[in-house]
């Protein structure tokens, strides 16, 4: 069995969070350069400009693509044949800690959600998985909050239809109007149950954006970007930049759909040790 | 200062001058205060609060990343602030309807700023110290002086909305 240091697993999380702070995902760059082509509402073209020049800026300067640096999440996949020699949650939360401090990226962390305390040592969200081989994959998904907060998961009816279905994730991001800093990405998680909904959904906005989507992903962008909220909510064609959906089996008494919306500055690294 | 009465609502705007940051918790710590009858940290008649908990500073910069957090958790908050003589409020996405009522009563302005470009905004930033509750980190009060600060006029001095 291969045996792998906590530190390491450390030091990998330092480097993560620098990547997925300073420099925005190729492929959300690449949806966005795509989107402020396309844009012919001169106000939306503008903003989308902006948008496009902090990422450069971010990137040149080493400054943060955004003040809200977010809740990390991390996702682990480790494989069954290799060993991690210390405490594996711990080592991740070093990480996150230590990189938060590094790169002066903002502590956004209270350590108990009623009394609001502030944080001496931040913790991270971690979701672990396990796949086969002696690779440990880490990948680091900042969530900013403004965006967080529009998360909404319903609990259909299993006789529920595919239009009820696509009516409530629009209304979703419909509802989320300008607050979440649109043009955005939309996570969907189909199936399963609530809490694993959920996590589907957040995993959807991994996936890389690409002109390759399911018919379902295709019609839900359509549909949301006739809506006109557009970058800042001051209208144009571009509310969505991509509609991502993940489903897995589920009950015969219920359709879980959980809808979690990334902000422009959709924000995430890996690395595979 | 009188000037920024008179903007319509989607009306670009630079501001130059001193704004204060205050989010969440500052807003709570802000109302509890006038509400028990205490004095403010700061003087908020013709002040300008600015929706946002910047990063922390990079070693050299005069600010870390500083863009604008959703202004509607703020809802609870902003009438009371206008009442007192709070003149214009900037950050992002829309408002209730009592703060558009509000911001017509008292003659206020709600602006936005670019949203999710908290980099490209430090350029804006000539000064920043804390001004008021350092205890709460990043949602501290901060003193800003800020030149050309890029703004979108949403709610003007008369209620009009970009948002209608």
């Amino acid at each position: 069995m291969r045996k792998i240091e906590a530190t390491k697993i450390t030091g990998a999380v330092i480097g993560l969070v620098r990547k997925a702070s300073f420099f925005l995902r190729s492929d959300v760059l690449s949806a966005l350069s795509k989107a402020y082509r396309a844009e012919k509402n001169i106000q939306a073209k503008k903003i989308l400009r902006a948008i496009l020049d902090n990422a450069a800026y971010a990137r040149k300067q080493k400054l943060a693509i955004c003040q809200d640096t977010g809740l990390p999440v991390v996702f682990v996949e480790i494989g069954q044949d290799v060993a991690v020699r210390g405490d594996l949650k711990e080592a991740i939360n070093k990480g996150v800690r230590e990189g938060y401090k590094k790169y002066h990226l903002r502590d956004s962390i209270v350590s108990d959600p009623l009394s609001r305390g502030r944080s001496k040592s931040p913790v991270c969200v971690i979701h672990t998985d396990t796949t086969g081989g002696e690779k440990i994959k880490l990948t680091i998904l900042p969530k900013g909050f403004g965006c967080e907060n529009k998360s909404q998961l319903r609990m259909f009816k299993p006789t529920a239809n595919i239009k009820e279905i696509k009516d409530f994730i629009v209304k979703v991001v419909k509802d989320a109007g300008p607050d979440a800093c649109p043009p955005y990405v939309i996570g969907v998680g189909i199936g399963g149950s609530a809490d694993y909904a959920g996590i589907m959904a957040k995993k959807a906005l991994l996936r890389k954006i690409s002109s390759r989507n399911l018919k379902l992903e295709k019609d839900l962008l359509r549909q949301i970007n006739k809506t006109g909220t557009g970058p800042m909510g001051l209208g144009g064609a571009n509310t969505a930049l991509a509609v991502h959906v993940q489903t897995y089996p589920t009950h015969i008494a219920g359709l879980p759909v959980s809808v979690n919306i990334s902000c422009h500055a959709l924000r995430s690294a890996s690395v595979t040790l | 200062m009188k000037k920024i009465n008179t903007l319509k609502a989607g009306q670009e705007f630079f501001l130059s001058g001193t704004i204060y940051t205050a989010r969440d918790q500052a807003h709570k710590r802000l109302v509890g205060a006038i509400n028990s009858g205490k004095r403010l940290p700061i003087e908020i008649k013709g002040a300008i609060i600015y929706y946002c908990g910047p990063t922390q500073t990079p070693r050299g910069k005069i600010i870390g990343s500083c863009g604008p957090t959703t202004s509607s958790r703020m809802d609870a908050f902003t009438p009371l602030l206008l009442a007192k003589g709070l003149k214009a409020v900037i950050g992002k996405g829309a408002r209730s309807k009592e703060v558009r009522e509000a911001i017509r009563k008292y003659k206020g302005v709600y602006f936005v700023t670019y949203a999710g470009c908290g980099a490209l905004l430090t350029k804006h930033v000539k000064k920043a110290e804390v001004a008021a509750y350092g205890d709460l980190g990043p949602e501290a009060i901060l003193k800003l002086e800020v030149k050309d600060f890029p703004l979108i006029v949403a709610i003007d001095a008369n209620g009009g909305s970009i948002y209608d």
